[in-house]
């Protein structure tokens, strides 16, 4: 599918700069993928004094994985700093982690990850990170995440402009085809864009390439034809091939290959790398029905937030995996403006036309839901006492009348962030190979966040599991190449 | 490559930019986006020319190109910028006009205005122009009177179509902004001309403007200090000597320590080192920040400013020679020319930044950073 993907080969529009176009000796650490795990482990292995080289998937315009479309990063602090207010304990990040994960996790690594997360800011700071002014009362996420001024992509030009100046070797536009681990190293076969394959070998090989939500062939063992119809919020080089290569080659798996972090998002969005502005918030403010006209979820179960991360499943499991949401006019306005329009109609029957849905059946689906509802005081701010009754799936809280014209209407579809499927990894970030840690493979990110969290999702750990074990891997590499 | 429709255009690219958000914290544009829903001409005209052009959101963008959604927003914004100008300009044709021509019409009107003055000091002065004059004296190339009319009556055009260029722009925002409920009372307008004169958003969050991905570097914002102040000082240096004139009937040529000639020595300086400074560092940042149709006409007012300055600076070196009459009519023309074209080139920027920061600060949440 590489012959397709967007940008490839298009980098006139970025800056002219001395990266590598090919591999020109061998090195003591190889880093495999380029988002903030690797540039992370980059940095640190080179500061070491190591000979350093990245090898980045996608073209110079689109390098940084999904780390591009991040924000911010959950890190544990003592007390109030420039970019985090208020204090947030090592044991409030445990305790708010084991809420969303169910539990499943590798308690150890989750108590170095949250302990090391303490450091975060001050050292992505050295690497020429900016970070937001944290706003009291703004933003109620800045007491725990701090958010990188200008977001994830400003983030990464950061960390390879350090990358640059400290001399690490950069190769874009380059696939990972082969790795193979020799007892002196690694050896990685490279296979740049329209050039040939070739051999590159390392004392030690750092594995931050991310999960395989972009290859669309893998998703569908776990979820079959519906990938058709699935949007990819990030990047499409996101395809899995280095994590492929472990598992063949003996290593340890962590994580269910069936999981994935999926969000109801526009379906007008495009195919990959649609990021943050096709996402809806508006599902607790309406209704949602599927393309027989009827409501199959509650959607005002709990606060946004903890309930929007179901959506995706929720979606993908209804015919065609497609849905709309529908919010009368008393509800436009109150959640973030979205990048596409919403339909707009007079009346329930002539959205449903304008929809392309069965009128009869919308209009008797809101009748009855109008029909059920319980009076109470809408409240956004609390989990309100707005509810159904007797009406199957309820709406739980912020329940209003759909009533009031113009009707808005919002196509959405599953929209997927991430896998959890990866790489089994010990204390110093190595790769369990054949049942006992690889003394000179290491990974980090996403590739290996489903030893942190298997199920559900914290705002910004994957930044924090990144930074944390892109360092920590960088660090061992270095000491493995010794 | 300019877009056919740039505010159709504009609003498409804000959208998307109140969507993501992720740019909210390096100047007041993106807040000030925030606070809107749609985008109208006189939105866009208001967010333009908030714009400083730090170029920081350029490179922060995931949606920049090579992306499908192409969005950039320092470069949409300098085209709605130009639109904005051009659109309150008074009277508009002639902002057209520079728009479509700048380097001809402001060489034009070099080449007019010395013709003017050369045939006005034939006819008033005979051939004093050609002639070395005692003690460098100005009125006797050019008649203190004909200097006078020429003078006050370009000057005195050229601030009122800036006036009303302004005046329109500003009440535009001004009644949108009351009209949308988004204007609060007790707005710091002095903390708006503190940041128009301090280019307090060409360093965006602290650090200085970009030329290139990751370059930042304070050259561009020094340059424009040195115009901005070696403008001012030129201007001190002409109103003094108006007052030396008028009031104490102190006539010129002043002497190399009086007050119009420190003033002007030191403005003309400032003003030549900053606007070539400028030159040179237009050609050097990534062209991808700037709107390259309006190269031309934002190097032509850098050109004539510098032109401006070298005539006069050359004048006061020479200006007991043989060669001052000639140098004083091309001084004179370039003055001229730089009045008539005010109103409707670049120099307008700096008055429609501070009316934007003006409504900024009356619409702004106050704890928001900027």
């Amino acid at each position: 599918m590489s012959a397709d993907l967007p940008g490839r080969g298009s980098s006139a529009f970025a800056k002219a700069t001395a990266d590598k176009s090919d591999l020109p000796q061998d090195y003591d650490v190889l880093v495999v993928g380029g988002g903030n795990a690797a540039l992370c482990a980059a940095l640190t292995a080179r500061e070491a004094g190591c000979r350093v080289a990245v090898v980045e998937r996608a073209p110079r315009a689109f390098r940084g994985g999904n780390s591009r479309h991040t924000r911010n990063l959950r890190c544990a602090h003592l007390a109030p700093t420039p970019v985090l207010t208020g204090a947030y304990s090592e044991d409030e990040f445990v305790a708010d982690l084991l809420r969303v994960n169910g539990g499943e996790t590798d308690a150890p690594l989750a108590r170095l990850l949250i302990r090391d997360s303490l450091e975060c800011a001050e050292w992505m700071g050295r690497h020429g990170v900016r970070f937001q002014a944290a706003l009291r009362g703004t933003l109620h996420l800045s007491r725990t995440n701090a958010f990188f001024l200008g977001g994830g992509k400003a983030l990464m030009n950061a960390y390879y402009a350090a990358a640059a100046r400290l001399g690490v070797d950069v190769v874009y536009d380059t696939e990972v085809v082969g790795l193979e681990v020799e007892d002196a190293g690694v050896r990685v076969d490279i296979l740049p864009a329209g050039g040939d394959r070739r051999v590159v070998r390392a004392a030690a090989a750092v594995i931050a390439s991310g999960g395989f939500e972009s290859n669309l062939e893998w998703l569908r063992e776990a979820w079959g034809d519906a990938v058709d119809r699935f949007i990819v919020r990030g990047t499409p080089y996101n395809t899995g091939g280095p994590l492929k290569l472990l598992l063949a080659a003996g290593a340890e798996s962590v994580g269910d290959p069936r999981e994935c972090h999926a969000i109801a998002v526009d379906a007008r969005a495009p195919r990959f790398d649609g990021g943050i502005v096709t996402r809806l918030d508006c599902i607790p403010l309406g209704i949602v029905v599927n393309r027989h006209g009827d409501r199959f979820a509650d959607e005002g179960e709990d606060f946004w937030p903890r309930r929007y991360a179901s959506w995706g499943a929720l979606i993908a499991a209804q015919p065609g995996q497609d849905a709309w949401c529908l919010v009368d006019a008393k509800m436009a306005g109150r959640f973030m403006p979205s990048v596409f329009p919403p339909i707009v109609a007079d009346s329930v029957g002539e959205l449903a036309t304008r929809l392309g849905l069965p009128s009869e059946r919308l209009d008797a689906t809101v009748r009855a839901f109008n029909a059920a509802l319980e009076p109470g005081r809408f409240d956004l701010e609390t989990l309100d006492d707005c509810r159904t009754r007797h009406i199957a799936p309820p709406k739980s809280h912020w329940a209003l009348p759909l009533d009031t014209p113009p009707f808005h209407g919002y196509p959405l579809r599953p929209g997927i962030t991430f896998t959890y499927l990866g790489l089994k990894v010990d204390d110093r970030a190595r790769v369990v190979l054949r049942g006992s840690p690889c003394r000179n493979v290491f990974a980090a990110g996403e590739v290996m966040a489903g030893n942190i969290l298997r199920r559900g999702y914290l705002a910004g750990i994957g930044m924090t599991i990144g930074t944390v074990f892109g360092r920590i891997a960088g660090a061992q590499a270095a000491d493995a190449a010794r | 490559m300019p877009h056919a429709d740039p505010l159709a255009h504009g609003a498409r690219v804000l959208t998307v930019c109140n969507a993501c958000r992720y740019c909210e914290q390096f100047c007041p544009v993106f807040p000030a986006i925030e606070q809107r829903v749609v985008f109208e001409r006189v939105d866009l005209a208001y967010l333009a020319n908030l714009c400083h052009n730090c170029g920081e959101c350029l490179y922060a963008c995931q949606y920049a190109p090579p992306h499908e959604f192409g969005i950039n927003v320092p470069r949409t914004l300098a085209e709605i910028r130009l639109d904005s100008y051009e659109h309150y300009a008074w009277p508009r044709p002639l902002a057209a006009l520079l728009r479509r021509s700048a380097p001809l019409t402001t060489a034009g009107l070099v080449v007019a205005f010395t013709a003017l003055f050369l045939a006005a000091s034939a006819l008033t002065a005979g051939g004093a122009a050609w002639r070395a004059q005692p003690g460098g004296d100005f009125y006797a190339v050019v008649p203190h009177a004909v200097m006078v009319a020429m003078f006050g009556s370009v000057f005195a055009l050229a601030v009122l179509a800036l006036a009303i260029g302004v005046a329109r722009f500003a009440g535009d925002v001004r009644r949108s902004s009351v009209e949308a409920g988004r204007s609060q009372t007790g707005g710091r307008g002095w903390r708006a001309i503190r940041d128009a004169l301090t280019l307090r958003h060409l360093h965006a969050a602290g650090a200085d403007c970009v030329s290139g991905e990751e370059e930042r570097r304070p050259w561009r914002r020094w340059c424009h200090h040195l115009v901005l102040g070696g403008f001012l000082l030129c201007f001190a240096s002409t109103t003094a000597a108006a007052i030396y004139h008028g009031v104490f009937g102190w006539l010129a040529p002043y002497g190399i320590t009086s007050l119009p000639v420190v003033l002007g020595t030191l403005g003309g300086i400032g003003l030549a080192a900053g606007s070539s400074g400028l030159w040179v560092l237009y050609g050097k940042r990534d062209p991808s920040l700037g709107d390259p149709a309006q190269g031309a006409g934002d190097r032509s007012f850098l050109a004539l400013l510098f032109a401006t300055t070298v005539t006069g600076l050359a004048l006061l070196a020479l200006r007991t020679s043989a060669a001052m009459g000639l140098l004083l009519i091309v001084h004179l023309a370039t003055v001229l020319a730089l009045f008539v074209t005010m109103p409707y080139g670049k120099f307008v920027h700096g008055f429609y930044r501070a009316a934007a920061l003006v409504v900024f600060e009356r619409e702004r949440d106050p704890a928001s950073p900027h």
